[in-house]
């Protein structure tokens, strides 16, 4: 290997860590937003919305991104309807299509992380809650969601870093990314370890921080669960 | 007119699915009155007070706390429920509830679980919740606790920080549901010991329990509830000395011989 080459590869893709970055950042926090919804749908006590949500996590958790992915970048424009509406300024772009179709399936798999923590809520906590005169979302903000985020921190950072991973397929219709940088990289000059294992580097990093971050808030969040310094 | 009571219940009902659980109970509590609750598992006891605030929501019948009646009504498909869950808060707010197993926020130390409904349901000010909650953790003996998590606490501590909580809304009523039925045998004396200072010093309380002593020498009435009715109540002297009820010396006879 090349120590120049690997250098100059490095910085290349370090000027595509943005865009990363960016879809990554967009689709989490859009994905989280969705996940909600799908969630309050779910336990919200209404059983056609319940239905709903249920399809929901069906279909985007069942089909690959890959062709979620497609089907809203190269699919959706050949409706002539969607062509003529207001979305299309937005879905006629690739960046937008990215962050969409990875937002509508990391929502499916995070509202079950979400579902799962609020179910494993002590229903006695609750009850003493209401005991105390809580209910509606006083009860849910004071009570419910502080015990259930403890208990969906370990699971959904897994879902978190998972999604930075997920971001290289969005090198598949046309956005300048970390991973399609390394496969330019490969195909101009045909050598095929240094490009991958450097951006597979800068993934694993961008891993390892993203996992010390939540270890830290869990940390933060869990005084109550390590003993007692006397 | 006669004083408002601290708590009326009027024949109230319970069914779940296809057992009938409380068959017509009443019950009158005035101030300063200790009620202890007894009767066999099974016997609908526990029912009956998380019927009173609501908990459970009864069939029919009508729970009247300090002259405040809780308005229910009917639903579409004939159940009851409550007419108007605002008032139903504001009268929970004013009963302290006790559980069998604690049920202390898990995410919050002692202190801000005593804290938390006066603050945050009763809007009180947050200087003198926290002045008033230490002086409540200090009178249930554990004064040193209030930065401890409930999980660093033994279950008789978790128990009395349970106990100041309740108390910490002033409430007019305390409901104990089986308050030491999850606790170590060394470890209830130092609730028991808590609950009888709280019955001397003039609390209205009502106790489902299964310690016979604190029935006998603590309360000033005893209900005996067998399948659902009250099978016999009164001045515990009374009950416990020539109770005419069959179904009530048996009762005692075998928690005496379990105890």
């Amino acid at each position: 290997m090349d120590p120049g080459f690997v250098v100059a590869t490095f910085w290349r893709l370090m000027a595509a860590l943005p865009l990363t970055l960016e879809v990554w950042a967009l689709s989490v926090l859009i994905g989280g937003v969705i996940a909600m919804g799908l969630t309050w749908m779910r336990v919200g006590g209404s059983k056609p919305l319940a239905a709903l949500s249920r399809g929901y996590v069906f279909v985007f958790r069942g089909s690959p991104l890959l062709i979620q992915l497609f089907v809203i970048y190269y699919g959706l424009s050949s409706f002539a309807f969607i062509r003529q509406s207001f979305v299309w300024p937005l879905l006629r772009d690739a960046f937008p299509c990215a962050v969409l179709s990875l937002a509508l399936c990391t929502a499916a798999y995070t509202s079950e992380i979400f579902r799962g923590a609020l179910a494993a809520v002590p229903n006695g906590q609750v009850e003493a809650a209401r005991a105390c005169g809580m209910s509606g979302f006083r009860l849910f903000r004071r009570v419910i969601f502080p015990i259930a985020l403890r208990q969906a921190l370990p699971a959904y950072s897994t879902e978190v870093i998972s999604m930075t991973k997920a971001t290289a397929l969005v090198s598949l219709v046309t956005l300048w990314d970390m991973m399609s940088v390394a496969l330019k990289i490969r195909n101009d000059t045909l050598v095929t370890y240094t490009p991958l294992l450097v951006a597979g580097a800068i993934y694993f990093v961008l891993n390892f921080l993203i996992a010390r971050a939540f270890m830290a808030i869990e940390y933060r969040l869990s005084t109550h669960l390590r003993p007692r310094l006397a | 007119m006669t004083e408002p009571c601290a708590i009326a219940v009027v024949d109230m009902r319970k069914r779940f699915g296809g057992l009938e659980v409380l068959k017509g109970v009443s019950l009158t509590a005035r101030d300063g009155d200790v009620i202890s609750i007894l009767g066999a598992s099974g016997s609908g006891k526990s029912t009956f007070l998380r019927c009173i605030n609501l908990l459970e929501t009864p069939d029919a019948g009508t729970v009247t706390v300090a002259g405040e009646t809780i308005a229910m009504r009917k639903r579409r498909d004939g159940k009851a429920e409550p007419g108007d869950w605002r008032q139903v808060d504001r009268i929970r707010s004013q009963l302290g509830m006790v559980f069998q197993s604690f049920n202390l926020w898990s995410h919050m130390t002692v202190l801000e679980n005593l804290i938390e409904a006066p603050v945050h349901v009763q809007k009180r000010p947050r200087a003198q919740c926290i002045e008033e909650a230490h002086a409540l953790l200090k009178k249930v003996g554990i004064g040193d606790k209030a930065d401890y998590y409930p999980s660093h606490l033994s279950g008789g501590q978790q128990q009395r920080a349970a106990i100041a909580r309740a108390l910490a809304m002033r409430p007019k009523v305390m409901l104990f549901d089986e308050p030491t039925s999850a606790l170590d045998p060394e470890l209830v004396g130092e609730v028991l010991r808590v609950m009888r200072a709280l019955a001397e010093e003039g609390r209205t309380m009502l106790v489902v329990t299964h310690e016979m002593s604190f029935a006998r020498d603590v309360s000033s009435h005893v209900m005996f509830l067998h399948q659902g009715v009250v099978e016999a109540e009164g001045p515990p002297a009374e009950l416990f000395g020539a109770c005419k009820s069959e179904r009530f010396r048996q009762f005692i006879s075998g928690q005496a011989r379990q105890g």
